[in-house]
Order: C-alpha cells, then structure tokens, then sequence
C-alpha cells in the first residue's frame, strides 16, 4: 500500500516547515514521502491536476532554499533507496535516487572501491548530487559527480520515463546533472566508482602564510595529488590575508599500505567518537558557545598556528576521515545559533584568482563580517549546462546570521556577487541563498540560460517543478514567466 | 516582543466575542478576515468598515474547505499574521438526554474546527517565526461536569491542544493564547439561569486581545477573578464534585 497522502493533496497532504541545511530561510510545505518509484509518477499526475507546484528534496544538504517550495508540495525522496545492482568486477554501482553517499560506500569499500566524487559529508542522496552535480576536494582532477554517472532514469512532469546517457539524450543527460530538479525527477542512477588499493589515503598538510603561499601549495601539487583542499582563516588581514592550510591527498599504490587488508573494513572507515573527550553528538552545544565573533577568531587563530606543527608532515587517513569533514561533528548546523547561516562559495577564474579572492576577503574585513569558515579549492570546467565550474578557484564561506546582521550581510554579499562577476566569476546553487536573477544571468550567460529554459518549456510546460531558489534566482529569467507565475500556489494574485 | 495584529483571521466572526474581536482589531486598523457560517451576519458586520472587515463565509464543520480557504484570505490580505478561533457551540442538553448529534455537532466546531485552523497558521507561522494564535476555550473545561459532558470535553481539549501548541511553536517565536472565559453575555448564554460575573463580549473581547498583544504565550481566565474559581473547582475531590449541581 501505497503511503502518499490520499488526493487531492491540497486537502490531505501534510504541512511541514522544511528548512535549508542552513537554517537560514524555511517554509512551510506539503509534504510527500513515496516509497516508490510508481508512487513519484502519481504524485506528479495528482499536483499537476491540482494545480499544485512540486520541488524534489533529497537529505536536504542544500544549504539555501534549493529544496523548499513554499505552499506548494515537497516530494522527499530519501525513501527511495534501494541499491539496484553492484558489480564489483566493473566497479558500476545502479540504485535509486534517494540512496546516500553513506549508503553508497557502505557498500562497495570492501570490493575496494570508493564514489570517485564526494561532497565534504556523506548524507546527500545521489538524486541531490546529480541535481546540484556536486563537487569534491578533487575537482581539478576527475571533475564533478555528473562526469562519473553513466545513465540515469527521469520521470517527466508529464509521466514520461526517459533514460539518458551519453548515448542517448545526451543534451538533455547534460542539462538534467545540474539542473536543480527542474526537468523532472531522477528515480534512478547508474554510476562508476573508482577501484581503490588501500582505505586510506597519504594525506599531506601544508600551513600557507596569506593566500599566495596557500595558491603556491596548490599549485605545486597539481599535477599529482588526488584530492587538494585548502582551508582559510578568513579573520586574517593584511600580509596574512588568506592564510590557512592546504590538505593533499593520493590515492595508494599496491604495496603502500602495511594494512592493507583491514584498511577496506567498514569500521575502520569510521569517524572519532569523540573530539578532545566532548562527545561528538553533543558537541555542537559547545561550538554554540562560540557564537561571538572574538571566539571564532580565537578559534580560526589557533587552528592556524597548531597547523604549523603538522606542516610538511604526512600520515595516513581513511576516505571516510579524509573525505567527511563536515560530518565530524553531527548538527554542527545547530551551532551557529537560532537564526542559523548562510554559505557562500565563488567561482573565480585562474588568471586573476589570486586578486579577487583578496578583494573578496577585503569585503568582508571592510563590512566587520568575516566568514568563521573558509575553504579554499581549485577546478576545471566540465560539459553540463549549467555548471558551476570553471577552470579557477573557488572560496566557500560561512557567515552566521542574526536577526540584527540580516541587512548588512545581504548586503555584504551583493557587494561580493558584484566583484566575482566583474572578473568573470560564478556561484553554486546549493550553497546560495542570495543570489538575484541578474546575478545569475551574468554568470551563467544567456545562450546557456536560454538552452535549459527551452528544456524547461519542452519537459514542464506548466512550470510545475519549481523550489524557492528556482523563484528567487532563475524563474523571472525564463522566457514566459507568466506560466510558471499563473502555477505557483500561493504566490500569484487570483 | 509585542504581537503584530496586523491582517488577522477571526473565525465565528458573525457574534459574540468573535464579532467584538474583529470589531475591535479593524477599529486599531488591522485587516480582518471574518470567517462565518452565516453570510448575512457576516455582512453587516463587513458593512461596519468596508475593506477593512472582509467576510468570507464558511462552515467550520467543513474542514476540507480550510487548506484553501487560508490562502485565498492570505494572498487576499497580503499575509496573515493573526488567527483567531472564536467559533462555538454549546447545544442545550436536557437532564438526561443523551445526543449523539449534538456531541458530535460540539466536537466538529468546537474542536475539529480549531484544529484545521490552527495547522495551516501554525505551520506558516512556525517558518515566519512570528505570528499569534489564540483560541477562546473555557472555563467548562477545567473539570467534567454534569451539564453538558461533551461541551466540558471539547473546551478541555481545545485547553490541552493550544498548551500543546504553546509548547511546540513558542520556541519558534509564535505567540499561543488560551482564553478561557468565564460567563460572557452573549447569544450562547442568553436564557442561562445562575450566571454570575457576567461580562460583556466587548469588555471580554477587549481583554483577550489586549493579552495576545503582549505577545507573551499565554492562558487567562476572563476576567482573571476565574482562576480561583477554577483552582477550588480542579481541587474539590471526585466525590464531592458529582454532588454539586454547578
């Protein structure tokens, strides 16, 4: 039996607030929790007939409002889970779209292998991936998820089930990775991981001074390291602008690791139980602690000065360890207080990168908001259509809101948005809340805009697959935003 | 922090404190939707202020109509930041009668009514986090009495659902009000023998708001000489209480 709501939704259907990972914008929603893949089809059939709007939610990793449709119905599909096939001669993994990372290398780690992209935690699902086309700490070398998937199943607004690949449908294979949910439902992907001869990983840490050194440290190792991350005391100012720590990792080769054998098994791939003797599930309470500013300046300080004793060492760390930073400290969400946060990450290309990352930390010094959280990466283009990638590099920032900062950070942020697109700059739509059309139609030029809003015409001429981030940033770009207006419950005057 | 009570819904606007309440909220320039079954009512009291009282008529019993219904009045009043559930019946039930229809009458308008409400506001105004419910229960519903069994049992758990409510949403900075009236003078109690302390729907009505206003998530008796009242009443042991003909 069937445990969708019993039409018509607008009736039956339960409300529920559902935030982004950022606990900084939130609605109210109908929500909806199929259980399969039919059940997706018919809950698409019933909102259209209803008139009602329809956004996908996966784990709800999105920071900002990629997955919340105000007023209208939220399909959550965490609950389509199931792992399909995996062939451990080939290393190609099929399952459904609501299967997490976590689920994912639960899996495959001990046939050896590893998702070859993964975000900075493992709870998104490979639907959310595919829609946000997601990126890891290694980029710059094997590009984003979309360029690891190899088919992949979209329900279409009108019902239609359609597999697309390289081979088949490719243009619209391209613009559905990245394309936000907006094209249709992802119910099923099929994905190549990468064979792994050990669990671990050689991680290498290297402190950088300002932001020079941390960019030489890059890109010294570019050409070899697997996975590069950097991370960036944003409170630093002056000579010491941009300083941190750079984290290089490889892959081993056979004969690398003593441990081999054991290295594979699933609870060595695990997480510590607890950090400097706090338990970790409660570890957030005291990280709220830290909300003033000067404490997260402390914090920031002496991350970089105890970074120095590890410099130019090397040790070995798991995937799990290496790859799933952000889920050390379970509801670190939680820490940043009532009003929670927002994260913002440019794109900036290669040839000036070094001067626009400057200038953007500068902004944040100018308007006393330094981010408490800077990360530091560095990427290459990739075919999709409305990638987020260039070839450059990219600075991700948390910025904790308050009732009484609200204002000014928008503010700091459209100050920000300017610099990045005066030098050619994009931005990540699961990290944004504050984009505004102009915004985006800068960064991503018109003839790609126009590219996906004619699949967008094509597959869901009614409008009916939307989110608040859709609203906000991308639907007044689209050429009849009168369709999409006449559709969004709630929004439009009768 | 003060509650705004800017663009509110008043349902059971067409008498008793729901009508003063609606009355009293257009006169401080708030935007009223006044939710009622019965049109006529409803009019002449949108007549009183013309945009400002906009009737929209509707039958609490039919509580499918209410998902929809919240939204044409919350794009019709530009948002929503007030609901208020004034909507009652108390059905005479005659020494020993026993009355499915009227208890179930009760239930649906007094309790099922409110909580069809209650979920859209509470729900939108726990994403604004801001935002005021007050719901007018009743002293009927500190203790079961022999009167009228199903009048004490909806009151009652109206009382447990807005303390429910209280506790869940406050956090999120929504202001959740009990009233719990005393006797007030209105269509409900005209004819009552033994009333005493009897009010005013207006001052009632004036009461009620002037405590959501406070913004602080509370419950009252009103006037506040009730809560005695309600204290002796709660704690006269089980065996004394059935003696009484209160």
């Amino acid at each position: 039996m069937s445990d969708l709501a019993q039409p018509p939704y607008r009736i039956h259907a339960p409300l529920k607030v559902i935030d982004g990972f950022g606990r900084s914008v939130r609605a109210a929603c109908r929500y909806l929790e199929p259980r399969g893949v039919q059940d997706v089809a018919l809950a698409l059939k019933q909102a259209q007939s209803e008139g009602l709007t329809v956004a996908f939610r996966g784990a709800g990793r999105s920071y900002g409002d990629a997955s919340i449709n105000r007023g209208g119905v939220v399909i959550d599909a965490t609950k389509l889970n199931r792992l399909l096939d995996w062939n451990p001669s080939t290393g190609v993994l099929e399952a459904e779209a609501g299967l997490t990372i976590e689920g994912l290398w639960r899996r495959t780690i001990e046939d050896g292998y590893w998702p070859t992209v993964v975000p900075g935690t493992m709870r998104p699902t490979l639907g959310g991936c595919v829609a946000m086309n997601i990126h890891g700490k290694n980029n710059f070398r094997v590009g984003p998820f979309g360029d690891h998937v190899l088919e992949l199943d979209l329900v279409t607004p009108g019902g239609e089930l359609l597999t697309l690949s390289r081979a088949q449908n490719s243009e619209l294979f391209h613009a559905v990775i990245g394309g936000l949910g907006m094209l249709g439902a992802v119910t099923r992907v099929k994905l190549k991981l990468k064979k792994v001869e050990s669990g671990n990983l050689r991680v290498e840490s290297i402190s950088g001074r300002n932001l020079d050194e941390m960019f030489d440290a890059f890109e010294q190792r570019l050409s070899h390291a697997d996975y590069l991350v950097g991370w960036v005391d944003c409170f630093a100012r002056g000579r010491g602008i941009g300083r941190g720590q750079v984290h290089s990792a490889h892959y081993l080769h056979q004969g690398e690791d003593p441990n081999v054998e054991t290295s594979f098994h699933v609870e060595r791939q695990g997480l510590p139980g607890s950090i400097m003797g706090v338990p970790k599930s409660e570890l957030w309470r005291a990280m709220r602690l830290f909300s003033p500013q000067p404490l997260w300046r402390l914090v920031n300080k002496l991350k970089y000065h105890s970074s120095w004793r590890e410099h130019g060492k090397s040790y070995l760390q798991s995937h799990v360890a290496f790859a799933f930073l952000l889920d050390y400290v379970p509801n670190w969400r939680l820490a940043y207080g009532p009003e929670g946060f927002i994260q913002y990450q440019v794109f900036v290309p290669h040839a000036t990168a070094r001067q626009t990352l400057k200038d953007v930390l500068s902004l944040c010094h100018q308007a006393k908001m330094p981010s408490y959280l800077g990360v530091l990466k560095r990427h290459r283009p990739d075919p999709f259509l409305l990638t987020h990638a260039l070839d450059g590099w990219s600075l991700a920032m948390d910025f904790p809101v308050t009732a009484k900062n609200r204002n000014k950070l928008w503010a700091l942020t459209e100050r920000m948005t300017d610099r990045v697109l005066d030098a050619g700059g994009k931005f990540y739509f699961a990290k944004d809340s504050v984009l505004r059309p102009g915004d985006v139609e800068r960064a991503y030029g018109r003839e790609r805009l126009d590219r996906f809003m004619a699949f967008k015409q094509q597959l869901d001429p009614t409008g009916m697959l939307t989110s608040d981030l859709w609203e906000r940033a991308l639907a007044p770009l689209a050429p009849r935003p009168q369709g999409f207006a006449a559709l969004s419950a709630g929004r439009a005057a009768e | 922090m003060k509650a705004k009570l800017s663009k509110v819904v008043v349902v059971g606007a067409s008498s008793g404190m729901g009508e003063a309440m609606a009355r009293q909220l257009a006169a401080a320039g708030a935007d009223v939707a006044i939710v009622a079954r019965r049109g006529s009512e409803l009019e002449r009291l949108a007549a009183e202020r013309p945009g400002k009282l906009r009737p929209y008529v509707h039958d609490v019993t039919n509580v499918d109509e209410v998902p929809e219904l919240f939204e044409r009045i919350e794009r019709e009043l530009g948002g929503i930041d007030g609901l208020i559930y004034a909507a009652g019946v108390m059905p005479k039930i005659e020494e020993s009668e026993y009355a499915f229809e009227k208890d179930r009458a009760m239930v649906s308008v007094n309790l099922l009514g409110a909580m069809a409400w209650m979920n859209q506001a509470a729900a939108r105004f726990e994403a604004a986090r801001a935002g005021t419910i007050l719901g007018i229960s009743s002293i009927a519903g500190e203790r079961g009495r022999r009167g009228n069994p199903a009048y004490c049992t909806t009151k009652a758990a109206l009382t447990t659902y807005l303390e429910s409510l209280r506790n869940r949403c406050a956090r999120y900075g929504v202001n959740v009000v009990t009233i719990k009236p005393g006797f007030v003078d209105t269509a409900m109690t005209r004819g009552m023998k033994g009333l005493f302390w009897l009010i005013s729907a207006e001052k009632a009505a004036k009461r009620s708001l002037a405590l959501a206003r406070k913004g602080k998530s509370a419950a009252a008796f009103v006037p506040s000489r009730w809560a005695l009242v309600a204290f002796i009443v709660r704690s006269l042991p089980s065996f004394i209480f059935r003696k009484l003909n209160f």
